[in-house]
Formats: structure tokens, C-alpha cells, sequence
């Protein structure tokens, strides 16, 4: 990877740019409905984001602000990997506070803080099928969407409730969106699945392997699978955050030491970090100076 | 105290540098030069081509060298930069009778119309270790024979002369273009070949191998394996008239298959079809057993279930770019789902001991 | 091909087209809000956002209608110097452009496959003006509800009922633009 003068603005040729585009506008118009794209081949390897790169490339403009999260950590390596790579090819600022950013790709959280209308959050999808483990084949989960055929997913989670007493399913919970197509969210924790609904900002979904896009606009309804006996319960690990005190925020378990020790931090650094900064101190935190 | 693992950017760096250390091994070691490469370890050269989609020896010799020899790393690089060519239009068909021929034979007739060329195969060596390699020596010059500047016409072309084998439609149409629209199943046998030509050699190669061994059978013999090079031509519709834009090297391997006929076709011999570019004849063999595998729909035979006749299973996984990524990506930090299922484990253990306990 | 035909694009298309996309995504988005685009200086009769649209999301690959009152020589050449989109009839389209009257009746136009409702026409109508004022939108994007001066109603709640097929509008005046796809609930006020 060379300099920004080397490539277009934002990586992807133009005629690439817009055919990602006319995709998102068609994923836009139909909530969570998956629209088939023609992925390109990206610097990166399948599976590491080149679905949500090739989305944020198409939206990103000069005078955005550009924050990459992966497991909400504004620090694991590929997302510094995925920001670098839009500061060389777009020249785009870049900043870890949530509230600055005009766009975030995601990997596998939402963030904690509430977003507002003017961003767009962008997920990366590794299987964008939420019926692809039930049935592998595409012709048939294709014809399932089409004809609303949802019975195989509640099968499925009515079959862990006999099991297990409940649904068995922790992350990459399945959504019914608009009261039409079933989406898969990407692998979120079902503690983010709440964050989804009525969410202010666009979110968009990019899945580069299996090529496709699809959306959830601002305000969409967008309800978790469940039973009206077993309703469907956000949860997380019953602790508040030992760095920033946070009682509601996703936490990360991190072992501490071989004897057993642990402690849990919460999982978006960004929002643990302004907490700590206005003056919250958890159990085995230290306070940190305003910045 | 715990401090979160900061410094990704650091790390990176540093691992980038020790990376492109180790891709040069020892300095006291003369450096590989991308000329050798193409020159000396042409058969990898061939394959980077083939399964980049990019018919550009100096780069992916290039990209052997940048990949440290690993070929499917070379073959990302290769199809990350084609990626990033615009698409300026479509070559008129490729004229393979008219092949510049280094290598043909047949294994149906024992002598026919052009000749059998042995070429340059490993096919008869004995598979010795060569220690005259690992001392540096000159290679005598091969006997040469004068070559023959005659059209060689396709062992298939004879047969279809009495009818014996199924004629394949013709025509002239730009067929789609799987690196510019989503795959959509089913497809087409274009779309099929396209897909196969730059799937993984040993993923065809397996799954050509089932069939042989009955998963799938076809029947399949070498009616023709051609190696040589073939004009690339293109219409320039300012000019009206097509002008000659290079040559490629390819392989072509035209297998015939026993048909018992159906209803509505007596019985005849049909086709599986392989081309690849460069030499790569295991993989154009590997091709055209999958590809005749693929057509038992429209030859009317029976899906007996083999992974081989699966049109979606085959092309959905062939891809070794696609595979390996999505393989290596569970590498990535993943300990968000990991902690949900943690505290789901936790939780279902919980339930189930406490279950048990008022059981007892 | 007249010089006219050869002005009016994009100087900078990188950063004009995407900053044009991002008006076409929040306002597709947001039904019922209005949106300035610029950067296009197509011939008359196109409004400024009509052209941007059709600078940022034709090319050669999406076949496009021109409806009666712009199928003008100079607009069909301008359109395919700077895109190359071919130009075709409503039912072959993949996006049209034209006023409501040259682009009713409606139910020409592709609505998508139910398998694949993504293949539907997206069409570009020319207003004389745009404002927050007449029927009610609700759905996806609006918070609560929003207003937005259509041409119609019925033939957008027609579209709505027809929904996950149906296809998705752009209303163009001037600079401004406003989107509505076939998710918008449409009630006359």
C-alpha cells in the first residue's frame, strides 16, 4: 500500500463505487433484505472486513470523520489495520470518540454510546444468512425469504428451549426486520440487539465474501426472535465494569493472573475511557485525568 | 494493575519489518531475482496466473517473491491488483486449433491427424532426486525439430464428423463476467468454467478425483491435452476489424465421456472441457472431469447426490482466495461472541446443576 | 454531438459523486427530508439534482428511461457522454427521468422479482417545487412522521402494498432532492 496519490479516493474505482451504491440504496429501500453485490477483491483477505470496507469506501466523502472498532476495541490490531488504510487511500480524519464520528465499521459490537442522525454505522458480516446454518444451500434460503418461510427458525429455537430451557443462542442473533425479512446481524452480542432498533443512524451491512449488502434505516424496528413464554432477554456478565464502574455496559472477562483471578473492562474502550476521564473509578481502576 | 493491550499500530510495524526480513532469509544468500522466478519456477508462475485470473508472468513472479513462495498469498496479491484494472472490453474467442502447439496428445487414438508431441513433461522421468541440481551446471541443449506451421485441428473436431460426439452450441456473446457480477445459482456453464478455471488446483483436483473413483462417474478419457500458445485478438469497433493483442500460453484438455443416451438423445459421446492458462495440465484435466461432472442436468443423467455433480457446493467453495481468508479469519479477536457464550455456558451449567440437585 | 452535450459534469468525480451519494443515501434514508446536491450543470429541461443523480449512479451498466418532455437530443447526448447509459424504454429500465406526467402510469416500470426485489426501477421525477408540506409518511427512516409534497398518493400507496417489490423514488427540484422508497407508508392528508 503507497501513498493516497496512487489510488482513487477512497481505494475502489468509480464504476465500482456505484454499483456498491445502487446496492446500498436497494438495501436501504428493502430493510433486511440482502441485496447481491459484485465484491471486489480487496487488499485485505475475505473475512477480515472487505465487505464493510467495500461499504464505507462507497460512503465515505473528504470532510468525514472515520472511527474502526473490532470487539468495540478502537485498538485491536485490524482495526487499526481497516483505519490506516482508509487514512492512506481517502485521507479521511479518524478519531476513537464515538460521538465525533460521522462513520464507524464495526466488527461484532455496537457501540455504548446512543448514535445520532448524520452517522452511518457500518457492520462487517462474515455469513449474512441468519437461515444458513439451518439450511446450507442458497437456492433454498433464497425461496425461504421470498415466501416469508420463517419455520425452520423456530424450530431451531424452539428446540433449544426443550434442550436447554432457553434459547441457546448468545451472539449473531437472529432479527425480524419491519415485520418482513428475518436479518442476521452480524455476530453481536444479543446484548447489542436492543441498539439496533429505532437507532438514529443508517446502519449498513457488508458482507464481501458471500457479496452481499443490506440495511437497516434510521428508526426501524428490527424485533429479536422469540417466544411469548420465553421472551427474548439482553444480557450480559452480571458485573459492573472494574475500570470505569459502568453497571450497563458490555464487559470483556480478562484473566488476571494462573490463580483464577479475573477482572471485567468493558468491551468499548472509547466509552470506558470518557467515563473514567469524567471521574468514574471501578474496583481496580485508577482515576485518569480529563482530557 | 491490568492495562488493557494497546500499541496494535506498533506491533504491526514491527511485524511488517521482521515479515520482510525473513523474505529475504539469510543476506550472505544471493537474492532472488523476479527474471529467475518467471524463468527457473515457471510452473508456479503458471498457477499464480491461472488462479489470480491475471495473465501477467512478470507480476506474479513478482508475487511468488513478495509471497515468500506461498502460492495462494501470491495469488491474493495478483487478484487484489487485478481487482483494481478497469475492464476495457471483451477479446474475440480464442482460436485453439489454431494453437502454437509445444505439447499434444491424445490417449483415444493411437496416432491421428497432426501427431502425438510429448513436450516438455514430467510425465516419464523417473521420480529421482536430481543431486546434479543442488551443484550449479549447464543443461544441455535439447534436439530440436523443425516446427510445423500447419493448424492442428481437436481430436474432438474428428469425431463430431460422424456424429459421435454431441456438438456444443456456438456463439458469439460476451459471456458474463464472475468478477463483476454476484454468482447467482444456478448458473450457466460459462459462469461454471470461469469459476472453475480460477478455482483452487486441489479443491478441482479433489473433487475430479471422486469422480473417478465413483462419486459422480463419467466415464472420462483424454480424448485431447494441448499446451501451446494462441493469438488473443480484440475488435476495435472504430476500427472494424479485430487486431492482434498478444498471445497467451494456455492449456486445453477436451475429455470424452460414454453417454448411454436418453430420451430424447440417442447415445453418443459427450464432452468435459478444461482450459487454463499456462501449462497446467493437471488442473485442465481436474477441470474438465468437474465440468462434465456439473452437466448431468442438462445431459438428463441422475444426480446420485456426489459432492461433484453439486453446481453450489463445487463453486461456492472452489475459490481458494474466499477460503483461505475466511479460514484464517478466525485468527481475529472474537472474545465478544466468546464472552457471550461464556456467560450462556455459565449460565445453562448453572440451571442444570441446580436441575439436578432438586432431583436428587 | 453539440459542445453543450460535453459540459456540465463532474470536474472532480471522486469526491463530487461521493458526496452527492451521501445526500442520496440520507434522503432515501429519510423519507421526507430535503436534501441540496451540486456539482452538475446538465442541459435544460434537468434540474441540477436530476443530473447529479445521473452523474453518480448511472453508467453503462444500468439501462435508463428518459421520459417525453427530457428525451431532447441534447439531454440523451449529454446523458450518454458523461454515463454511457443506454438508453431504453420504461420497462426496460433501471432508472427513469422525467416529470410525474411523462412517467405515469407507473406500473411500466420494474418492480423487482420476489426473490430478488432488489431488481426494481428507481425512478427520478422533476418537480416544480419541494417542501415538507401534504401527504403523511411513515416507516422505515421517519422517526414519526414526516410530509412531503408528492405528485399523488394512490399511486404510491399502490407501490407500498406491493412491497418487498415495488420501486423506489427520488423526487428532484432545483438543487434539491428527496427520497422515497416502496417502504414509505403514503396517506393523503
Amino acid at each position: 500500500m503507497t501513498d493516497q496519490s496512487a489510488y482513487n479516493f477512497a481505494y475502489l474505482d468509480e464504476q465500482t463505487k456505484r454499483m456498491i451504491r445502487r446496492a446500498i440504496l436497494k438495501g436501504v429501500a428493502i430493510p433486511g433484505y440482502q441485496v447481491p453485490f459484485a465484491s471486489r477483491e480487496m487488499p485485505m483477505p475475505y473475512g477480515w472486513g472487505t465487505g464493510g470496507v467495500q461499504v464505507t469506501a462507497a460512503c465515505l466523502v473528504p470532510e468525514d470523520r472515520l472511527k474502526v472498532i473490532d470487539q468495540g476495541a478502537d485498538d485491536t490490531t485490524n482495526a487499526v489495520s481497516i483505519r490506516r488504510f482508509f487514512q492512506r487511500t481517502a485521507g479521511v480524519a479518524v478519531t476513537e470518540a464515538t460521538e465525533e464520528a460521522t462513520v464507524i465499521q464495526t466488527r461484532h459490537r455496537i457501540p455504548e454510546t446512543p448514535l445520532t442522525e448524520g452517522q452511518i454505522l457500518v457492520y462487517q458480516v462474515p455469513i449474512p444468512e441468519p437461515l444458513r446454518f439451518l439450511e446450507p444451500r442458497e437456492t433454498e434460503t433464497r425461496k425461504m425469504h421470498e415466501l416469508e418461510d420463517y419455520g425452520l427458525m423456530h424450530v431451531k429455537l424452539y428446540e433449544d428451549i426443550s434442550r436447554h430451557g432457553q434459547i441457546a443462542t448468545a451472539y449473531d442473533y437472529p432479527v425480524k426486520v419491519e415485520g418482513r425479512y428475518v436479518m442476521d446481524p452480524s455476530p453481536i452480542p444479543k446484548f447489542d440487539n436492543p441498539k439496533l432498533v429505532g437507532n438514529a443512524a443508517i446502519q449498513l451491512f457488508g458482507a464481501g465474501r458471500e457479496q452481499r449488502i443490506y440495511a437497516l434505516p434510521p428508526y426501524s424496528e428490527a424485533i429479536s426472535l422469540d417466544f411469548e413464554d420465553y421472551p427474548f432477554a439482553a444480557s450480559k456478565a452480571d458485573h459492573a465494569c472494574d475500570l470505569c464502574a459502568a453497571p450497563d455496559s458490555y464487559l470483556d472477562e480478562v484473566i488476571t493472573d494462573d490463580q483464577g483471578s479475573r477482572m471485567f473492562v468493558c468491551s468499548d474502550t472509547d466509552f470506558c475511557a470518557s467515563r473514567r476521564k469524567a471521574g468514574h473509578v471501578g474496583p481496580m481502576g485508577t482515576p485518569m485525568a480529563g482530557g | 494493575m491490568y492495562v488493557a493491550v494497546k500499541g496494535g499500530e506498533k506491533a504491526i510495524d514491527a511485524a511488517h519489518a521482521w515479515l520482510a526480513e525473513e523474505r529475504r532469509g539469510d543476506p550472505s544468500v544471493a537474492e532472488l531475482s523476479v527474471a529467475q522466478i518467471r524463468q527457473q519456477l515457471a510452473l508456479a508462475v503458471n498457477r499464480v496466473m491461472a488462479e489470480g485470473s491475471l495473465y501477467d508472468p512478470d507480476l506474479a513472479a513478482l508475487a511468488i517473491k513478495q509471497a515468500r513462495g506461498d502460492l495462494i498469498e501470491a495469488i491474493f496479491l495478483i487478484r487484489a491488483y487485478r481487482t483494481t484494472l478497469p475492464r476495457l472490453g471483451a477479446s474475440a474467442p480464442l482460436e485453439t486449433a489454431q494453437m502454437a502447439i509445444t505439447r499434444r496428445i491424445s490417449a483415444t487414438f493411437k496416432d491421428l491427424p497432426g501427431g502425438q508431441i510429448l513436450g516438455p513433461t514430467f510425465d516419464y522421468t523417473h521420480r529421482l532426486l536430481d543431486f546434479k541440481l543442488a551443484a550449479e551446471g549447464e543443461v544441455p541443449a535439447a534436439p530440436t525439430a523443425p516446427a510445423s506451421l500447419d493448424a492442428v485441428p481437436h481430436v474432438t473436431a474428428m469425431l463430431n464428423r460422424d456424429g459421435l460426439i454431441q456438438t456444443e452450441a456456438e456463439g458469439n456473446a460476451t459471456p458474463p463476467d464472475l468478477t463483476r457480477e454476484p454468482m447467482e445459482i444456478p448458473t450457466t456453464r460459462p459462469l461454471r468454467l470461469q469459476a472453475i478455471t480460477r478455482g483452487d488446483e486441489g479443491f478441482i483436483l479433489s473433487m475430479a478425483y471422486s469422480t473417478q473413483r465413483g462419486y459422480g462417474r463419467t466415464h472420462a478419457f483424454v480424448g485431447e491435452l494441448r499446451i501451446g500458445t494462441v493469438a488473443v485478438e480484440m475488435e476495435i469497433p472504430e476500427l472494424g476489424f479485430s487486431v492482434e493483442i498478444g498471445e497467451v500460453e494456455l492449456t486445453e484438455c477436451e475429455t470424452v465421456n460414454q453417454f448411454k443416451g436418453s430420451k430424447t438423445e440417442p447415445p453418443q459421446f459427450t464432452r468435459g472441457y478444461g482450459l487454463v492458462f499456462g501449462q497446467t495440465e493437471r488442473k485442465a484435466i481436474a477441470m474438465s472431469l468437474v465440468d462434465r461432472a456439473l452437466r448431468w442436468k442438462e445431459l438428463g443423467e441422475d444426480n446420485t447426490g456426489a459432492p461433484a455433480q453439486d453446481e453450489e457446493f463445487v463453486l461456492m467453495h472452489a475459490d481458494n482466495i474466499q477460503a483461505t481468508g475466511f479460514l484464517e479469519h478466525i485468527k481475529l479477536p472474537h472474545y465478544v461472541d466468546f464472552q457471550a457464550e461464556l456467560e450462556l455456558v455459565r449460565k445453562l451449567r448453572r440451571e442444570a446443576l441446580a436441575h439436578g440437585e432438586a432431583a436428587e | 454531438m453539440t459542445p453543450e452535450a460535453l459540459l456540465g459534469g463532474f470536474a472532480d468525480a471522486p469526491r463530487q459523486s461521493a458526496r452527492a451519494f451521501r445526500a442520496a443515501l440520507e434522503s432515501m434514508a429519510r423519507p421526507g427530508t430535503l436534501w441540496s446536491v451540486e456539482g452538475a450543470a446538465p442541459p435544460a429541461p434537468l434540474s441540477v439534482a436530476a443530473g447529479v443523480l445521473i452523474l453518480t449512479l448511472c453508467d453503462g451498466t444500468t439501462p435508463l428511461h428518459l421520459g417525453a418532455s427530457c428525451d431532447l437530443p441534447v439531454v440523451r447526448e449529454w446523458v450518454t457522454f458523461h454515463t454511457g447509459a443506454p438508453l431504453v424504454t420504461a420497462d426496460e429500465a433501471q432508472f427513469a427521468l422525467g416529470t410525474w406526467a411523462d412517467l405515469t402510469p407507473v406500473d411500466r416500470f420494474a418492480i423487482g422479482l420476489p426473490d430478488y426485489p432488489d431488481r426494481a426501477a428507481t425512478l427520478i421525477v422533476e418537480m416544480p417545487s419541494l417542501e415538507n408540506k401534504g401527504p403523511r409518511l411513515t416507516g422505515p427512516g421517519i422517526k414519526v412522521v414526516a410530509h412531503l409534497s408528492l405528485p399523488e398518493t394512490s399511486a404510491f400507496r399502490a407501490n407500498r402494498a406491493l412491497f418487498p417489490q415495488g420501486f423506489d423514488t427520488y423526487l428532484t427540484s432545483g438543487a434539491q432532492v428527496a427520497g422515497l422508497p416502496r417502504s414509505t407508508i403514503v396517506e393523503a392528508v
